[in-house]
């Protein structure tokens, strides 16, 4: 779309050329995931997960557009919906139930690794700063769809996290109280709530699928980051998408969709909370109440926050450090100035990059682990690291480091050590081809 | 809301139009605003059926009052009830468990109340209160035989850590207010209504 070399659509059918006159759609897609949209030929694994996160997505659709045919939501009905109609009655219902359940944490997996993949390249960096902004509306809208599905079955966790997660807004002074009464339209968690919750639990993904379709149009601008962070300079720097993205993204697509049926088959419940499966009582909590596994570095954000300071009380103080945490990656193209994309070539940044990983997977494990002293104290430290990371580590970084050289192109970073390969054996390569080699 | 462009195209055939006024404004453009501010406004107010349905409905309004027998509830021990479809702790208080409520300076507690002030006048011995942790809505443990009541034996919240004395104090953890006293009168010796 936005290469000059870009391939037009040339009809080969006569019905694809009737349709193509008069709604170019069968253009569209050939300039959108056909051979008309060139690709830098240099993009890693790392690459794949956003195909991947378009393929959970309609994976859940689907899915839960049948689960839907058999759910009542109702707070005397839901529970058995679930567990009894869906889970044995229904012809196939559990395997559905289970792709749908386990979908979900698919979901997470691959966006979380297509989010880090963004922060390691710099994807975020202009002038594909929209494109970031517009993935952090669909991971946003991702959080609600999948709290508001949990509630859904109307478990112990369902009504638990249902009620500490409308109560998060009542930490505002005020207006809070009566926006979460609002929000539920009762005073805890009942029929109006769950009502409401599946309503906008089958909205959201056609929501999120809209904005996928503007993530993707603004990435198309510019065309795709690739691991250089080098732009594309001419047409030796690319290929079609199709058939080399298609093929490489399908065979890997398929070697995941591998793992996402072994644990639905084998372990569906691994990545779930057996109190799930205890209807739910509004007169006792659960006594270790987590929320799934994709919101605990969040949770820990939220639970260590314990002391009230200036004239904001601990609880408030919580519920904004969970929120920022997430609103300050919609500054991130602005906080990290350095001209260089890449992590690759930003020796002090790359390192910085991997403790913020460290730092984010400690968070999952205290925010999905029992309080204790140790582990309240190790959350405070690592939530205080995540936005010293952001805040004060990325602004100087950027400001202070020396990048290593940028390849001259695409092309030449690829083509490094051609001559050693195609050299007779035995026979050494041109001394020159090897220097490529090793400063790459 | 004319632009500059138009309103001087427009001047070069005031002739014709005849209808601008000294500021380059034509008849049209006041019609054009009337117009498209009418139907702004009443945009604006079908958002407000739209709005005020999430609100809770008559019927769980309708459930705004519990009443209550206390009778067979002895000394220390305490009942949980639903009253809006949350638990409302009740808690027949020993002079001990009083006693320790009022030996607490009010200087030391972070949502200083005394026990009288949270309780009715000759009443002293029954606390009232919601069941619902003020931190993020978990009901705290302490008010069943044998639970956890926390270091201040009052209540204890097992999601956050938050423990709460004898008269439902918030004393230490996260939560900002001690359990809230909801609206309650004794309509009988041994019955009271709470809401």
């Amino acid at each position: 779309m936005s290469f000059s070399w870009a391939r037009p659509y040339e009809p080969k059918h006569p019905v694809a050329r009737w349709i193509d006159e008069r709604l170019p759609l069968p253009r569209l897609v050939y300039g959108a995931i056909g051979g008309g949209y060139p690709v830098p030929r240099n993009l890693n694994y790392w690459w794949n997960f956003g195909v991947l996160a378009g393929i959970f997505l309609t994976i859940q659709i689907v899915t839960g557009i049948v689960l839907a045919m058999h759910y009542f939501a109702s707070i005397d009905g839901a529970f058995n919906s679930v567990n009894q109609l869906i889970m044995r009655d229904v012809s196939a219902g559990w395997l559905l139930r289970y792709a749908h359940m386990n979908g979900a944490s698919f979901f997470f997996i691959v966006t979380y690794i297509h989010i880090f993949r963004g922060l390691y390249y710099g994807s975020y960096k202009a002038p594909r700063e929209l494109v970031w902004m517009l993935g952090l509306v669909i991971y946003l809208l991702m959080m609600a769809t999948a709290f508001m599905g949990y509630v859904l079955p109307w478990g112990q966790m369902s009504y638990w996290g249902a009620q500490v997660i409308t109560g998060f807004f009542s930490a505002f002074p005020m207006v809070g109280e009566p926006l979460r009464i609002w929000i539920l339209g009762g005073y805890a968690p009942d029929q109006a709530a769950l009502t409401r919750f599946f309503s906008l639990h089958y909205l959201l993904p056609f929501v999120i699928a809209g904005v996928v379709v503007l993530h993707i149009w603004a990435l198309h601008i510019p065309g795709s980051s690739n691991p250089t962070g080098v732009d594309v300079k001419d047409e030796k720097d690319t290929l079609p998408f199709h058939p080399f993205y298609t093929a490489k993204d399908g065979w890997f697509a398929a070697a995941v969709l591998l793992v996402y049926a072994l644990v639905t088959y084998f372990a569906p419940n691994y990545l779930g909370h057996p109190d799930n499966y205890i209807p739910a009582n509004p007169l006792a909590t659960p006594a270790h109440i987590v929320p799934e596994w994709y919101f605990w570095p969040f949770y820990a954000i939220l639970r260590s926050c314990t002391f009230n300071l200036f004239w904001i009380d601990a609880k408030l103080w919580g519920v904004l450090a969970m929120f920022g945490s997430i609103l300050l990656l919609f500054f991130l193209p602005w906080i990290d100035r350095s001209p260089v994309r890449s992590g690759a070539y930003r020796p002090v940044f790359k390192r910085f990059f991997w403790l913020l990983v460290v730092d984010v997977v400690i968070l999952g494990y205290v925010g999905g682990a029992p309080i204790t002293p140790f582990n309240a104290a190790l959350g405070q430290l690592a939530a205080a690291y995540y936005f010293l990371h952001f805040l004060v580590i990325l602004p100087l970084v950027s400001a202070f480091e020396t990048p290593l050289p940028l390849p001259n192109s695409i092309s030449e970073s690829v083509l490094h050590g051609e001559a050693a390969e195609s050299a007779p054996a035995g026979q050494a390569s041109r001394p020159g081809s090897v220097a490529v080699a090793t400063a790459e | 809301m004319a632009t500059k462009a138009s309103s001087a195209e427009g001047s070069q055939d005031t002739a014709v139009t005849g209808g601008e006024g000294e500021d380059g404004l034509r008849r049209r453009d006041y019609l054009k605003v009337g117009a498209v501010a009418f139907a702004g406004v009443g945009g604006l107010a079908t958002l407000g059926p739209l709005l005020v349905q999430m609100s809770p409905s008559a019927d769980v309004l309708a459930l705004a009052t519990t009443e209550v027998d206390i009778s067979k509830i002895q000394p220390g021990q305490g009942i949980k009830v639903s009253w809006r479809k949350q638990p409302v702790f009740i808690r027949y208080l020993t002079p001990k468990e009083i006693q320790e409520a009022n030996a607490v300076p009010l200087g030391e507690l972070r949502d200083p109340e005394t026990l009288a002030q949270r309780t009715k006048p000759g009443k002293e011995n029954w606390l009232i209160t919601l069941g619902v942790c003020t931190h993020l809505g978990c009901v705290p443990l302490g008010i069943g035989e044998g639970e956890n009541k926390g270091k201040y034996g009052g209540y204890f919240c097992p999601c956050h850590g938050s423990q709460y004395d004898t008269a439902a104090r918030i004393r230490q953890g996260p939560a900002p207010k001690n359990l809230f006293v909801p609206e309650y009168k004794f309509t009988g010796p041994k019955t009271v209504q709470i809401g």
